[in-house]
């Protein structure tokens, strides 16, 4: 009697854990992270945080560090690059962590599939034996075992006559089936977080299609969290949960994908958002944002985007940028001053 | 499969057509053989006897076809110098070049391609820029310049190995480290680029992203790339064996086929000349073919061009 009291104590508090637990903790988390390449800084402090499952994408255009930010987690940098700040794996800190250690998180708990596939894939390898690696590395497999896994995994993202396949190089595979077999290789460690860096950018416009779908799926079927990381803001509303979008080495707004093409705060969103072409209506000229991406040379001292922005005013040039709630919701945020200034407005009101 | 051998070999023979032609053409509009040979007092009717013994006064065309058609029933014809058939002469000195050019080979492969993938490894370090300086004078110093330097500082200055000549083992020391050397820093330079370039391809980013510790990603994902680059070189040089070392055989009268063709060169002795060329051409060409075979093992997708789906 005593000892099913006790059982059903200890079940509980198994379930408050399972409750509280990993939802308190995120599964990684990011502070004030920056690099800088021969002292020129390319990430100015990014800050986030990723919880188990979640799906982020991050947007912005070429340089703005959206893929930076997770060569830097992983320590995928040359030895020229600065890296500072923190970040967290389930409370481990990851940087400047030996190299032993980041070679099992490396595919083991944070993978990574790259912008062309065709040149991700060493092309004097048989994509078999490439797969069968990571599995061995990561889950100790032996190797008829690990060619077994290898066969369900390339069976898994869709290539047919998996088995066949498994002894074919990489040239013999179109540039789609490419980024199926590195996406099979991503989920040979079973890893908790997938980065995809522009998974579909050198693909066809029906193939990318095709692989977002497949991401989708496996994160369905995983239960893993996903990074995606593109210029395209359509593949990213429609596959994460969590917009954020990056500008001259900063996170200039964070969203809800639901709200991205509703309720963008940031001038510079809008202007992405704004240069989109829209299919229906009269045929019109394409919107582009005026002016380009400041070089590191001369990079502003306040509002990085202020130079080429339409509700610039004389504050922009001095502030310090920093994100702020919009509305008082905290899962949409943005770094704009009018932003903070309406919400300092709303706080007044609100008192 | 058989078609790209078959293609290869007709090609392989068009090369030896084209440098036996060439080397009779130029050796016989270059000078008179029987005036080089003989000496200047030998009284005209003994030239003339001399040029009618060696079918010298026939016109150019009709000594061309003779000749060709003699090479092709496996007759080189004979050293005016001896008499001895020309295949014989070149035969006796090809072991003895093969005993410097050897050596040099393995001390070649053995400096350059370590040292060259190490430089790349340790990028832009003082031990990256100290290989890259000892390799560009390595490269740049001609060889006959290294042999003589070797010569005055170990041979006169130090008389640790003889000057020149051959017969112990002492004597190929020089002559062996003059050529490793030269070929040496060609190869670390060699194998340095190719092992930047491989470096920098986004699979070997894609292998570390893996989990692949960064030792197995140099040994496994970027060496099997980097070598297919570096045997070309290397092919190269195994060619140069017969031929590469005219210079420094000259330098340390070396009794190899180079100083061979030298004295026939100057003697204008044609038969052993060609010999030597179509000898040279053979090495050069077969060194080439068994490149071209080992490029498809390398790298799977010539080896789909070469000979179709696996």
């Amino acid at each position: 009697m005593m000892h099913t009291l006790n059982r059903l104590k200890a079940d509980a508090a198994c379930m408050m854990r399972d409750e509280q637990g990993p939802r308190m903790e995120a599964l990684l988390q990011i502070e004030d992270l920056r690099v800088a390449f021969d002292g020129v800084p390319t990430l100015r402090g990014i800050n986030l945080t990723l919880a188990r499952g979640e799906s982020l994408g991050m947007v912005g255009e070429s340089g703005c560090g959206k893929s930076v930010t997770w060569l830097a987690a992983l320590g995928l940098l040359t030895q020229r690059a600065k890296v500072t700040g923190s970040v967290r794996l389930t409370g481990e800190e990851l940087l400047h962590a030996p190299a032993s250690r980041l070679d099992k998180v490396r595919g083991g708990q944070i993978a990574m599939i790259f912008q062309d596939p065709a040149s991700a894939l060493n092309p004097v390898h048989r994509v078999g034996d490439q797969i069968i690696e990571a599995l061995r590395l990561h889950r100790d497999m032996d190797h008829r075992t690990a060619q077994a896994e290898a066969r369900r995994l390339l069976d898994q993202v869709g290539i047919p006559d998996a088995a066949r396949r498994l002894g074919a190089y990489p040239h013999e595979f179109s540039g789609g089936q490419n980024q199926r077999v590195m996406i099979a290789m991503a989920l040979a460690g079973q890893p908790d977080i997938l980065i995809a860096d522009e998974p579909t950018t050198a693909l066809d416009v029906t193939i990318q299609a095709q692989i977002l779908e497949l991401l989708r799926q496996i994160q369905r079927e995983t239960g893993m969290a996903l990074v995606l990381i593109s210029h395209d803001l359509g593949v990213v509303s429609e596959i994460c949960e969590r917009v954020m979008v990056l500008y001259g080495g900063h996170i200039v707004e964070e969203v809800p994908a639901d709200r991205l093409f509703d309720q963008p705060a940031h001038p510079y969103t809008r202007g992405l958002l704004a240069a989109l072409p829209s299919l229906d209506g009269p045929r019109q000229r394409l919107l582009a944002i005026p002016g380009v991406v400041p070089n590191a040379a001369a990079f502003p001292l306040g509002c990085p985007f202020a130079p080429r922005c339409n509700r610039r005013i004389g504050r922009c040039d001095e502030w310090a940028i920093e994100l702020a709630s919009l509305d008082g919701d905290i899962r949409h945020r943005a770094a704009c001053l009018h932003v903070t200034s309406e919400a300092r407005a709303g706080e007044v009101v609100a008192a | 499969m058989a078609r790209f051998i078959l293609v290869r070999f007709a090609r392989a023979f068009l090369t030896i057509g084209v440098v036996v032609t060439f080397a009779f053409v130029v050796l016989r509009a270059s000078g008179d053989p029987a005036l080089a040979l003989l000496s200047p007092e030998t009284p005209a009717e003994a030239v003339e006897a001399f040029r009618k013994a060696w079918g010298l006064d026939a016109p150019l065309w009709v000594q061309y076809v003779k000749y060709l058609f003699a090479v092709v029933h496996g007759d080189l014809g004979q050293s005016m110098r001896d008499g001895r058939a020309a295949i014989a002469v070149v035969a006796e000195r090809i072991p003895v070049t093969l005993m410097l050019t050897a050596p040099a080979l393995i001390l070649n492969l053995m400096i350059g391609i370590p040292a060259g993938i190490y430089a790349a490894l340790k990028r832009d370090s003082l031990a990256d820029r100290m290989v890259m300086m000892v390799a560009v004078v390595g490269f740049t110093v001609p060889s006959f310049v290294l042999g003589l330097l070797f010569i005055l500082a170990f041979a006169v200055e130090l008389p640790w190995f003889p000057s020149g000549g051959a017969g112990t083992w002492h004597h190929v020391v020089l002559p062996v480290i003059t050529l490793g050397l030269g070929g040496a820093a060609v190869l670390a330079r060699f194998s340095r680029s190719a092992m930047l370039e491989v470096l920098g391809q986004p699979y070997i980013r894609a292998a570390s992203a893996k989990g692949v510790p960064w030792a197995s990603v140099v040994a496994g994902h970027a060496l099997p790339n980097a070598a297919i680059a570096v045997l070309t070189i290397v092919g190269f040089m195994v060619g140069n064996l017969i031929a590469g070392t005219v210079l420094v055989e000259s330098v340390y009268s070396w009794p190899g086929l180079g100083s061979l063709l030298v004295v026939s060169v100057a003697s204008r002795d044609l038969a052993v000349v060609q010999c030597i060329l179509l000898v040279v051409a053979a090495a050069m060409i077969t060194t080439n073919l068994t490149i071209d075979l080992l490029y498809g093992m390398l790298d799977p997708r010539l080896r789909q061009l070469h000979f179709g789906r696996r």
